[in-house]
């Protein structure tokens, strides 16, 4: 079970967990609750670049569609292909097997990145 | 003048949802559960088992008097005087432009009196047409003699909302009749479950209190629509819940209802009927009887377009559902515009309903859905998508 408290997060409910230069992304619990059943998931390819706010993936329910926002700057270097494969894992578990991508890491972190404790200010 | 938003309404059952643990959406002005855990898992329930659905935002109106019967056949567009007593029709609410106000479900309960049961959005809108219809009908359409016949007029019909009297539940499903059957307290005291015909009610008791039970449903499934006074609402959801759940019942919100509906190609207000959209352009024309010699929305009906929009069905490979909004092309022409869409949790593939040019209705023709910027072809296919094994 992954420690919350270790993960950085956006205010478009993403998590990130830092691990030297990579950074592997999903979206929490809280997201997942507000789209209810995820049934597809578009990731962005391996090595594609990505900039930090832009949209690069989507995420649907069989109620709605949300985007995937990278959280950083970097290049994409795994797309989780479980989650792709059986897009219920982001309900089921949204900070471990419903990770969506890791992203090599390029420059420093965006300084609006959230602690656990903002976050779950920011949601509740 | 501004108006303030009213705060969103409540269900009788609120209290029930709430210590389920339900996620809530507003839907018609009513705070209501959306889903209680899945909303796929609750979709499947339905399928294969049943579902419990709470419906009471939906707003009921008692018909009654002497004229009740004619002026139904004034005020909707269908013929209610011919329905037996015991029976259910499906109708509409038209404008006289003889665009859509709503569709109801008409209830026969006496020789002069039924039951309406209109959406929760139109409850003021279904009010308002029949108060005016009421005035035009007495003014106009009715004949002297009718008018003096009856005690004073149209004084001897009342139109009654008693939507905030009643709570309205929804058991629906292959398993609806052995849950409703086991359920303590619920007497059947008119025509046994077992005896009790598609879109027809028969009546009850449960406890003391009166339950009124239409085999009516908005799911494609076999199942009921339950009528109870909201004090004995709670009773009735927790017994129906405790009877059931070793039969695979669960509570299933707004979302799985509405995959449910879509399934079925039932149609919903605001996005399959409008104002805009006259009955014959959503495959309703059945519905109208335009034999009856004065109906509200009759002349309107008359001047319509020949080549406005028609609804179809588009089914899709994929995972990718097209949605509400989204454009339908015919090769790179825009022919039309999705009205409801969503991956059908039953069949595993996108499907769609969309009003499209009738020059691309034809079944079989291959368009393609504006996915965000992404072209998917779609299918034309005959509605519903999903239809049970009677």
């Amino acid at each position: 079970m992954t420690d919350l408290t270790s993960l950085r997060y956006t205010s478009e409910h993403e998590w990130i967990a830092l691990d030297g230069d990579i950074a592997t992304v999903g979206i929490t619990d809280f997201a997942a609750d507000k789209l209810g059943d995820v049934v597809f998931v578009e990731l962005p390819g391996a090595e594609s670049a990505v900039a930090a706010g832009d949209v690069c993936g989507e995420i649907e329910s069989t109620k709605s569609v949300g985007e995937l926002y990278a959280p950083l700057n970097g290049t994409v270097v795994e797309v989780n292909d479980a989650v792709v494969d059986d897009p219920s894992l982001v309900n089921a578990e949204p900070f471990d097997g419903g990770w969506l991508i890791k992203i090599r890491v390029e420059g420093d972190l965006p300084a609006e990145l959230l602690d656990r404790a903002a976050y779950e200010d920011l949601t509740a | 003048m501004t108006a303030t938003p009213a705060p969103p309404r409540t269900s009788p059952l609120n209290d029930r949802h709430e210590a389920l643990g339900a996620s809530f959406t507003d839907f018609g002005g009513w705070n209501m559960p959306v889903r209680y855990t899945s909303d796929l898992a609750e979709h499947h329930a339905v399928r294969t088992a049943a579902g419990l659905f709470d419906i009471s935002h939906m707003a009921e109106f008692r018909v009654e008097g002497e004229p009740a019967a004619a002026f139904l056949d004034y005020a909707l567009a269908g013929r209610l005087s011919t329905m037996k007593i015991g029976k259910a029709k499906y109708s509409l609410v038209l404008a006289e432009s003889g665009g859509i106000v709503d569709d109801v479900i008409v209830y026969r309960t006496g020789e002069q009196s039924f039951l309406v049961i209109s959406n929760a959005g139109n409850r003021d809108a279904v009010a308002a047409a029949f108060d005016l219809a009421q005035r035009t009908w007495t003014s106009g359409v009715r004949t002297e003699t009718e008018v003096a016949e009856s005690v004073d007029g149209v004084g001897s019909l009342s139109v009654d909302d008693v939507t905030d009297d009643y709570a309205l539940i929804a058991l629906q499903g292959p398993e609806a009749r052995g849950i409703l059957s086991s359920t303590p307290g619920v007497e059947i005291t008119g025509i046994p479950l077992d005896e009790l015909g598609y879109y027809a009610w028969t009546e009850g008791t449960f406890d003391d209190a009166p339950l009124f039970v239409a085999r009516t449903g908005y799911t494609g499934e076999d199942g009921y629509e339950l009528m109870i006074p909201t004090a004995q609402a709670g009773a009735l959801w927790d017994a129906a819940l405790a009877a059931g759940a070793d039969r695979g019942l669960v509570p299933c919100g707004l979302a799985a209802r509405d995959t449910l509906r879509l399934e079925a190609g039932m149609p919903l207000y605001g996005h399959e009927l409008s104002r805009d959209i006259v009955p014959a352009q959503a495959g309703l024309g059945r519905v109208v009887d335009l034999d009856k010699e004065a109906f509200v929305g009759k002349e309107g009906l008359s001047s319509g377009p020949a080549d406005a929009p028609v609804l179809v069905g588009l089914v899709s490979e994929g995972r990718r559902a097209g949605r509400a909004g989204y454009a339908v092309l015919h090769g790179d022409d825009t022919v039309g515009e999705i009205t409801s869409g969503a991956l059908s949790p039953t069949l595993g593939h996108p499907v769609a309903m969309a009003f499209v040019a009738p020059a691309a209705s034809e079944l079989g023709t291959v368009l393609t859905i504006d996915v965000r910027g992404t072209r998917i072809p779609a299918t034309v296919t005959a509605l519903p998508f999903y239809r049970r094994n009677a």
